[in-house]
This record gives C-alpha cells, sequence and structure tokens, in this order.
C-alpha cells in the first residue's frame, strides 16, 4: 500500500489513513524524502488524526521521516494525534520531543508557515 | 479460564491482524478508548519481537476473571532463540535490532501483569493482563 502525498505550493500534506503496517512505513518514509528532493517543499505536514495506534517501531520511523526531512531542508509538523495515542506513547517512554505538533491540519499550516518565516 | 484464540505469527501482516484483533476483543470485555489502544499497542510490540527474533510464533487471547473484575489476558509464544538475559531486554533502550529498545519495557508499562520465561534455544514466553477499570 502506498500513502498519497499532496503538494500545496511549498509544502506537502499526508493525512494517514490505514493501520500502518511495517513496509508500508518504510515506503512512506522512502517516498515522502524522494517527493522532498523532487519538489523542493520546505514545509511537510503528517496528519495522524485517523491513527489509532503507534507502537515503538512507527514511532521510530516517524522520528526518522522528521529528522531525515530536516536534514534535507524541509520542516515536519506532526498533527492530530489521538488522545490514547499520545497516552501509549509515554508509556512507551517515546517522547517525541525534538518533533513539532499542532493539534490539526489547520493549526500544522499555522505552525509551519510561522516557523518557515522567522 | 473459558476460551482461547489463537493468532499465529508468521508473515510481517499478522501484527496488524493479531493488534486488531486484540482491539476487537478488548472492546467486547469493555475497556475504554484509552485501555483498548494501550492493549493494541501491547501486542504489535509482542507480535513484532516474535517475527523479528524468532521468525514465528502466536499470540493467544483468554478472558480472565478476578474478585469481580474482569480482564484480558495475552500470551505471546514463540520457540525461537530464547532471551539470554532477561533483565538487560527490560531496560529501557536496549535492542540487538537497531530499535529503540522500547518494546519490552513499554508492554509492562501499558499492561498491569507482565511474566517473561525464556530459555535459550527453547523460546520465549510473555504472559500480560489487564484489568477493565
Ligand atoms: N521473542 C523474543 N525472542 C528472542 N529475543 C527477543 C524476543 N523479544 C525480544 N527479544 C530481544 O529483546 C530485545 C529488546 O526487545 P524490545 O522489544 O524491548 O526492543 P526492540 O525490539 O529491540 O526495539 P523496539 O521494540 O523498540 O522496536 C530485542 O532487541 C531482542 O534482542
Ligand atoms: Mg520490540
Amino acid at each position: 500500500m502506498r500513502i498519497p502525498i499532496l503538494k500545496l505550493h511549498n509544502y506537502l500534506l499526508i493525512s494517514i489513513q490505514i493501520d500502518l503496517d511495517d513496509q508500508t512505513a518504510i515506503q512512506f518514509q522512502e517516498d515522502l524524502l524522494n517527493k522532498i528532493h523532487q519538489s523542493g517543499a520546505t514545509g511537510v505536514v503528517i496528519d495522524l488524526t485517523s491513527v489509532d495506534i503507534i507502537d515503538s517501531f512507527i514511532a521510530k520511523v516517524l522520528g526518522d521521516v522528521v529528522t531525515m526531512s530536516d536534514l534535507m531542508g524541509a520542516k515536519v509538523v506532526l498533527t492530530g494525534i489521538q488522545p490514547a495515542v499520545a497516552v501509549t506513547l509515554i508509556d512507551l517512554g517515546i517522547h517525541l520531543n525534538e518533533v513539532t505538533t499542532a493539534l490539526d491540519l489547520e493549526q500544522g499550516l499555522i505552525k509551519l508557515r510561522q516557523e518557515l518565516e522567522e | 479460564m473459558d476460551f482461547r484464540t489463537c493468532v499465529n505469527i508468521q508473515k510481517e501482516w499478522d501484527i496488524v491482524g493479531a493488534r486488531q484483533f486484540g482491539r476487537d476483543f478488548s472492546k467486547k470485555l469493555g475497556f475504554g478508548i484509552v485501555d483498548q489502544a494501550r492493549i493494541a499497542t501491547a501486542i504489535s510490540e509482542l507480535a513484532r519481537n516474535i517475527y523479528l527474533y524468532a521468525g514465528s510464533g502466536k499470540i493467544c487471547f483468554d478472558e480472565v476473571e478476578n474478585v469481580g473484575s474482569r480482564g484480558i489476558c495475552i500470551i505471546a509464544i514463540d520457540t525461537g532463540p530464547g532471551i539470554k538475559d532477561i533483565s538487560q531486554v527490560m531496560e529501557d533502550g536496549y535492542s540487538t535490532s537497531g530499535g529503540l529498545g522500547a518494546g519490552l519495557p513499554g508492554v509492562k508499562r501499558l499492561m498491569d501483569e507482565f511474566d517473561i520465561s525464556s530459555k535459550t534455544g527453547e523460546g520465549t514466553e510473555i504472559r500480560v493482563v489487564k484489568w477493565v477499570r
């Protein structure tokens, strides 16, 4: 399965709508980096509103995506993390401290614009 | 224990199948949204460990009862290489696969009860329980 990546001006928008298996997560990581490279996007919003589980593997992939995108010059914001998912991440000991988050897609775009204009 | 259902873990996709089964099962038992997510996450960790380190195995689900409270009991069983030093794998950050090493210590925090028994060369069995609050 492939997760669609939409381009909007200088931004890439992704909404994850499926229960992520490992293969799809890895494929997404690769696709996103390629897309950043091709498009020269400076900002990325990954919306997780529909994701009801993030385990240690998926958390690692997401964290790596943020770091790698950063290295390529694109700022990533994760949006819409469900309350239950936030709780389980803390239980797992995963704090995603270096990751910018926002309540929803709209807030995510606002945050990106602010950070990129600074 | 009046019933037991098992999900085989053989392919990567079985990790998703097992956690979805566990979420439905825990929903039926009356767990709230947050605990359903905890249980599904714990299953995902246990199933992935079986897939990664033992190759194959199974995850079994039971309904348990104890003086008026109801819970879910999950057993992850494999006949893989086993774990030599259990206290080491229970440390946050210990991983032999370049992972976060968050799986096993995480499962212990996600669930109410956690027991692990393992023998080198014979396999690993991990039993966890969560009670409905
Ligand atoms: N069923 C098993 N059989 C053999 N060894 C195991 C098994 N489960 C875990 N281990 C060993 O215990 C270590 C720690 O497991 P744990 O799940 O905590 O972290 P991880 O799988 O390495 O990374 P993460 O789960 O964060 O992606 C593993 O790296 C592996 O060496
Ligand atoms: Mg693991």
